[in-house]
């Protein structure tokens, strides 16, 4: 096309006086964004690096590993004239969509300026007439445990109190990794997450596209999941994790399935998925044996049929309208666990419309949620796991303050790995080493790097939900869970402050 | 003895070992001025480092000296100049005479000619910084590592 309508968004700014035309940002970079001139004329013996802006996703690969600190990203400068309605973003959008006929894709979570709640909530702690209690000088309990609980105390012949607690998961402290599909995310992405999990007493979860056979040995820290595509669901499958989860809707994409290309459906990943080498593995949008709580039922049983009901089923939904009632149905449907999956959370590609218009906040579907199962009287039934962008270890003691037994991260293990938010997952080409199956790519992601990264961001988390809770008088994550008194609403107005079953703050 | 180890595996042919290794020699040669910061010492200068990048369609590793046991290099040296100190290989430039017998000898291709007509090789940062090599530092990846192996 002669008219070119996009403008790049971002500039490469190398400060010339620092670069040594290393070429370290020429070689990392998969995007092809700069260029080695070897003969650039002057009397520089080293050559002189120059760029393309239009090439850059802004993911800061070269600036993370530029050893002079001559590079950064700036926003482009360029703009259209002022407008508050038709602003640059929606322009851009209309052209590219003009230019090619296509829906936006996108990846990541929804970045557009809705309302988080997490930080129109605060916490409280001691003053004077409880006392607040210090982590480093006194025991402090989070573990958590997510499973049915059970509803009475049952006693043998003998007396003494019969074991009947159904089948359960231990973590030491309420976090898990949440699904990341190995195909989604790479090999090494997928091994970071496996040793993290194992390490910390955790779990992490495979997402839809089957288990790779080396990763078996970490299934006592692992969550096998079943999606619309039932991708790499076999009998060892199924057995070879702690718990088993059934995927029926996305945050970041409720309401529709997913698609993996064929040109990613190689080797190892058509092995593990169990899909013809080259041909797209299509998650559908429903699982077409479920339309029905009962349908759910049927699948729940098959799973635990299958592992000899020793596993917990969790059940994870997108945090849309309604979530509440339909949250009381999958807790009668026998699953042990419900996850609930905000707008916020992220993909590795969806349209960009549904991703960024879709869904509800996951401080209101957990709210509302926890609130109808204690109502109904059902809430031991079920644990509530909540996933959608924590963002730190003060969103989590929230949550768990909203009344959620643990949560999910997926964001921000990636973001620990080296994930910049570049949002270009959907192009494959990664220059982090995990959204990618680029085989250079891949080993840029050293899993015994990334491994500890993610131990370290979450004992430091821990450190921190320590802390906060000393603050409020409380030793164990139990004593916090579903305790909205230690929480208070700053300029929230009174619906939303009754959905989320807070008083504001000064009251 | 603790040495430099490269796996290849993660070495991402990203040469950043180079520009620290020559940084942290460069350093040493110009003054105090140079030592703190790469942008100056390095600015406009091709570099010389002691490690290389060997690199062949997607495959790329650090190549540098291994402080070999028995090395052919020391046995070979006619003047001396290069010695066993603490099992690292040292090169005393003001008796290396430069005939590069050395060079022909090491199956590791691990020595190289400097500007000073001497030899040059890794001497694991022991005369530059203590601690870490540089170029085990300042490898992105881990694919550089200095430990000690059986």
């Amino acid at each position: 096309m002669a008219v070119n309508f996009l403008y790049p968004d971002y500039e490469v700014a190398r400060n010339y006086d620092r670069c040594i035309a290393c070429r370290v940002c020429e070689r990392q970079c998969a995007n092809e964004v700069h260029e080695y001139l070897a003969d650039a004329g002057g009397t520089s013996a080293a050559g002189k690096m120059v760029c393309d802006d239009a090439k850059c996703v802004n993911c800061h690969r070269c600036v993370s590993l530029c050893p002079t600190r001559a590079l950064k990203i700036v926003r482009s400068s360029n703009t259209y004239k002022e407008n508050t309605n038709w602003n640059g973003k929606t322009i851009n959008e209309l052209y590219r969509q003009a230019g090619t006929g296509g829906v936006l894709l996108s990846s990541m979570g929804n970045p557009e300026d809705y309302p988080v709640y997490f930080d129109k909530i605060l916490l409280n702690a001691s003053q004077v007439t409880n006392p607040s209690i210090d982590p480093l000088r006194e025991p402090m309990e989070t573990k958590s445990f997510l499973g049915a609980k059970p509803q009475n105390i049952q006693r043998g012949h003998d007396g003494k109190i019969k074991n009947n607690l159904g089948p359960h998961l231990t973590l030491s402290m309420p976090v898990m990794f949440s699904a990341m599909s190995y195909g989604s995310i790479s090999y090494n992405a997928h091994e970071s997450l496996a040793r993290a999990a194992e390490e910390l007493g955790i779990l992490y979860n495979t997402g839809e596209g089957g288990l790779h056979e080396d990763f078996y040995r970490y299934g006592k820290n692992t969550i096998v999941q079943v999606a619309s595509g039932r991708f790499g669901v076999h009998p060892d499958y199924l057995n070879s994790g702690a718990a088993m989860e059934i995927k029926m809707g996305q945050g970041a994409k409720p309401g529709i399935g997913g698609h993996l290309p064929g040109a990613k459906i190689v080797g190892d990943i058509s092995r593990t998925r169990m899909v013809p080498e080259g041909s797209d593995a299509i998650s559908p949008a429903p699982h077409h044996d479920i339309y029905s709580i009962e349908d759910l039922r049927q699948l729940v049983y098959s799973l635990k049929e299958a592992t000899d009901y020793k596993k917990p089923v969790i059940v994870k939904i997108a945090a849309v309208h309604n979530v509440a009632v339909i949250a009381s149905g999958i807790a009668r449907s026998g699953a042990d666990i419900i996850a609930i999956d905000g707008f916020r959370g992220g993909t590795g590609a969806a349209p960009t419309r549904i991703r960024d218009h879709v869904g509800i906040p996951v401080e209101l579907a957990l709210a509302a949620t926890d609130k109808r199962l204690r109502d109904e009287g059902i809430r031991d039934n079920v644990s509530i796991v909540v996933g959608g962008s924590i963002r730190s270890s003060a969103d989590i003691v929230k949550a768990v303050a909203l009344g959620a037994d643990c949560v999910y991260i997926a964001t921000a293990a990636l973001l620990a790995l080296g994930c910049h938010l570049c949002r270009s997952c959907h192009a494959g080409k990664c220059n982090w080493g995990i959204a990618t199956q680029i085989p250079e790519l891949v080993k840029r992601l050293n899993p015994e790097i990334g491994a500890g990264r993610l131990v370290n961001l979450l004992t430091a988390w821990q450190h921190e939900i320590k802390e906060m809770m000393g603050g409020m008088g409380i030793n164990s994550i139990e004593s916090l869970k579903g305790n909205r008194l230690m929480l208070r609403g700053v300029g929230l107005n009174e619906k939303e402050l009754e959905i989320l079953g807070i008083k504001h703050a000064g009251e | 003895m603790k040495r430099v180890y490269v796996n290849e595996k993660w070495c991402l042919g990203c040469h950043l070992c180079e520009y620290y290794c020559a940084f942290a020699s460069v350093g040493e040669a110009n003054g105090e001025q140079n030592k703190k910061d790469m942008a100056r010492a390095l600015k406009d200068i091709k570099i010389n480092p002691k490690i290389n990048i060997e690199e062949n369609g997607g495959v790329s590793f650090a190549v540098s000296c291994r402080h070999c046991e028995e090395p052919l290099c020391v046995k070979s040296c006619i003047t001396g100049a290069l010695s066993v100190s603490d099992g690292v290989i040292a090169i005393d430039k003001e008796q290396c005479i430069g005939c590069y017998t050395c060079i022909l000898i090491c199956p590791y291709g691990a020595i190289s000619t400097s500007e000073d007509g001497a030899v040059q090789k890794c001497e694991l940062c022991v005369k530059t910084a203590a601690g870490t090599p540089a170029c085990v530092k300042g490898c992105p990846n881990g694919a550089i590592v200095f430990e000690e192996r059986g």
